[in-house]
């Protein structure tokens, strides 16, 4: 068999477990840069399917895809310290306000500068936006299949993949021919955790931007050490037309964004004693709620 | 013409219920903007179909019959409906959010380049004006959704790029017959002419698909659990109680995620929408995604140690406790003064 060839996309998000006042912007667009910033999860399940491929076929090479700000590069480093080969990310101003199709357009044209390649892996949805649009797109994009709500990958040659799906309410297990795009779905098995000696191989791991930030001191342990590198992509590196990026290609427009506030209307307060609950409980049965 | 459309799922040759509460939702739709409801049904053994169809105010369905498009499959589905867009060129058009539509809108969607908004928890019509481009844009869809994990909720539009697209999840929109005689024209579509070879390069190997078997969506009275409830030993309190009143149990997706309940359970934005009489919400903050699966309920009694939760203030009655202590307790009131 040949060499596999897996692009895993991942995705920074912010942990929106823990979104404070400050992060809307007045454009009502999200201020990332205020929260918390998190590998998104389901990214982390596509991941593990991705190094299990790996550690049944050794020569794989499994290369982390990420579109977003500097700081994404974080992403790509987390990604080497479970295994992943190595990573690009795909960053510049002109994918700001990008909605899922044009996001997937600039991957799509990020992907086919990686390519050849067997598996597309992503998770099924990024919980900022929860669309699980992105995956489909980017499939749609490329001219190849999508395998949607993946639970496993069962079996992978370089001709097809066999996989399992989980659906509302069962399951399906479909073939595949590569080169194809798979999202996997949070019932997947959880992701392994940072493996130590990848920890110190990729400690260093920099984007050219991030370099220009560090001390002279590690100039000479960047030319040793190729591997060190993360590449960026920018717009036009994928050879992107800017009308299909950012806003101006977008079709989505959002016209309105509401914080939410909620309305308090009369409540009965009770403590849990018992003379409260038979009380609540005989007013549910007189007025037929219950019983 | 530039009518509201709705892809009906098939499900053993039943269209499923949130494909009828889109047809009901896009009737609604098309009286406002002055155009006509048109349904797309893809399977085979189809004949007959338009039964189940005609009584929700379709005015025309197209059907796609033929043995290779029964089980969904992504490809062939996604191929007759862009066609079929391209040209019927539609105004609005509407999928269930299921792991059906969920699959296919996308992918139509980055065919067409229009734009799609998923798991909509209202559609309404509406104006807008472009300051910039000073362009007004009369009877455009706005599709309204939580995001941000729920702390927002945003108002969508497709000013430009039609069809405008929306995903809605099962039970979010109201399911209403318009008129039992109501007769559409049917369009019976020459698949060869939608679909290729090509299409058919994914198989399927096996397929186990589980009938419904919870009934959380018709119960009248839901016991909820979230996070707070603590262990999915505590669960089994939930299920004592509305083994006693008679209800059904259901949880948070925060509950969902800690394996104290199974997913088919989870009501929500992402889960299943629920209107019961009365929602026992026990340990449930009650993120607005979570709120908006339950929100319409006609009662609502919260049990929670923080007296400050969200949902309390959406509740008809707040107990400041814990589960473990409060639900033993109406339990046992229960079964002494119900006669």
């Amino acid at each position: 068999m040949k060499n596999l060839k897996i692009i895993v996309l991942a995705k920074q998000v912010p942990d929106t477990r823990n979104v404070g006042k400050d992060a809307m912007k007045a454009d009502g667009t999200v201020n990332r840069a205020v929260l918390p910033a998190i590998f998104n999860p389901e990214d982390l399940n596509a991941l593990e399917q991705a190094l299990r491929i790996k550690d049944k076929y050794s020569n794989t090479t499994v290369t982390v895809l990420t579109m977003g700000p500097g700081r994404a590069a974080e992403i790509i480093r987390e990604g080497l310290y479970r295994g992943a080969n190595n990573g690009y990310l795909l960053t510049d101003r002109k994918f700001a306000g990008s909605d899922t199709l044009a996001t997937s357009y600039a991957l799509a044209l990020a992907i086919k500068k990686l390519a050849p390649f067997d598996i597309i892996i992503s998770g099924r949805q990024a919980i900022d936006g929860d669309t699980a649009q992105v995956g489909p797109q980017t499939a749609e994009k490329l001219g190849i299949p999508q395998v949607t709500y993946a639970e496993e990958i069962m079996e992978v040659n370089d001709k097809e993949v066999i996989v399992k799906r989980r659906l509302e309410r069962g399951i399906e297990i479909v073939k595949a021919p590569s080169p194809v795009v798979i999202t996997v779905h949070s019932s997947a098995p959880a992701c392994r955790s940072r493996n130590a000696k990848y920890l110190m191989k990729y400690k260093h791991a920099s984007t050219v931007t991030e370099k220009q930030d560090t001390t002279t001191d590690y100039e000479q342990l960047y030319q040793n050490r190729p591997y060190l590198d993360i590449e960026e992509l920018s717009v036009n590196d994928i050879g992107a037309d800017i009308e299909w990026l950012g806003l101006s290609g977008s079709p989505t427009k959002v016209k309105a964004i509401e914080n939410v506030v909620l309305q308090a209307k009369d409540a009965k307060m009770l403590t849990g004693s018992n003379s409260d609950i038979e009380g609540m409980m005989k007013e549910l049965i007189e007025n037929h709620t219950i019983g | 013409m530039s009518n509201v459309f709705v892809y009906c799922e098939i499900d053993e040759g039943q269209v499923v219920d949130v494909s009828l509460e889109l047809l009901t939702k896009g009737k609604k739709l098309v009286k406002e903007i002055d155009s006509k409801l048109e349904a797309v049904v893809i399977g085979s053994d189809l004949q007959n179909i338009e039964k189940q169809v005609f009584p929700f105010g379709v005015d025309v369905l197209h059907v796609a019959d033929e043995k290779r498009l029964y089980p969904y499959q992504t490809l062939p589905h996604a191929s007759i409906l862009t066609k079929l867009f391209e040209e019927q060129k539609p105004q609005i058009v509407l999928f269930g959010a299921t792991s059906i539509g969920r699959d296919i809108a996308p992918r139509i969607a980055s065919a067409l380049r229009c734009g799609l908004t998923a798991d909509c928890t209202s559609l309404v019509i509406g104006d807008h004006f472009d300051k910039k481009a000073n362009k007004e844009y009369k009877g455009l869809l706005y599709q309204i959704r939580p995001a941000f994990g729920g702390n927002i909720i945003a108002t969508i539009i497709n000013p430009e790029m039609h069809p405008q697209m929306a995903t809605v999840r099962e039970g979010v929109m109201k399911k209403e017959i318009h008129d039992a005689k109501y007769k559409g024209k049917i369009n019976k579509l020459d698949v060869e002419k939608y679909v290729n070879k090509e299409n058919f390069v994914v198989k399927i190997i096996e397929r186990h698909i589980e009938a419904k078997k919870i009934n959380i969506k018709g119960a009248q009275i839901i016991v909820a659990g979230g996070y707070g409830v603590g262990s999915a030993e505590n669960f089994k309190l939930l299920y004592e109680l509305a083994d006693v009143i008679g209800g059904e149990v259901g949880g948070s997706r925060a509950a969902v995620d800690a394996n104290y309940i199974e997913h088919e359970r989870q009501i929500g934005q992402t889960g299943i929408t629920v209107r019961p009489k009365l929602y026992i919400a026990c340990g449930i903050s009650g993120a607005v995604q979570h709120r908006a699966g339950m929100d319409e309920s006609a009662m609502i009694i919260s049990i929670n140690t923080d007296p400050i939760a969200p949902i309390n203030a959406i509740a008809d009655y707040v107990i400041e406790g814990d589960v473990a202590h409060v639900i033993p307790k109406m339990i046992k009131y229960y079964k002494k003064n119900s006669k």
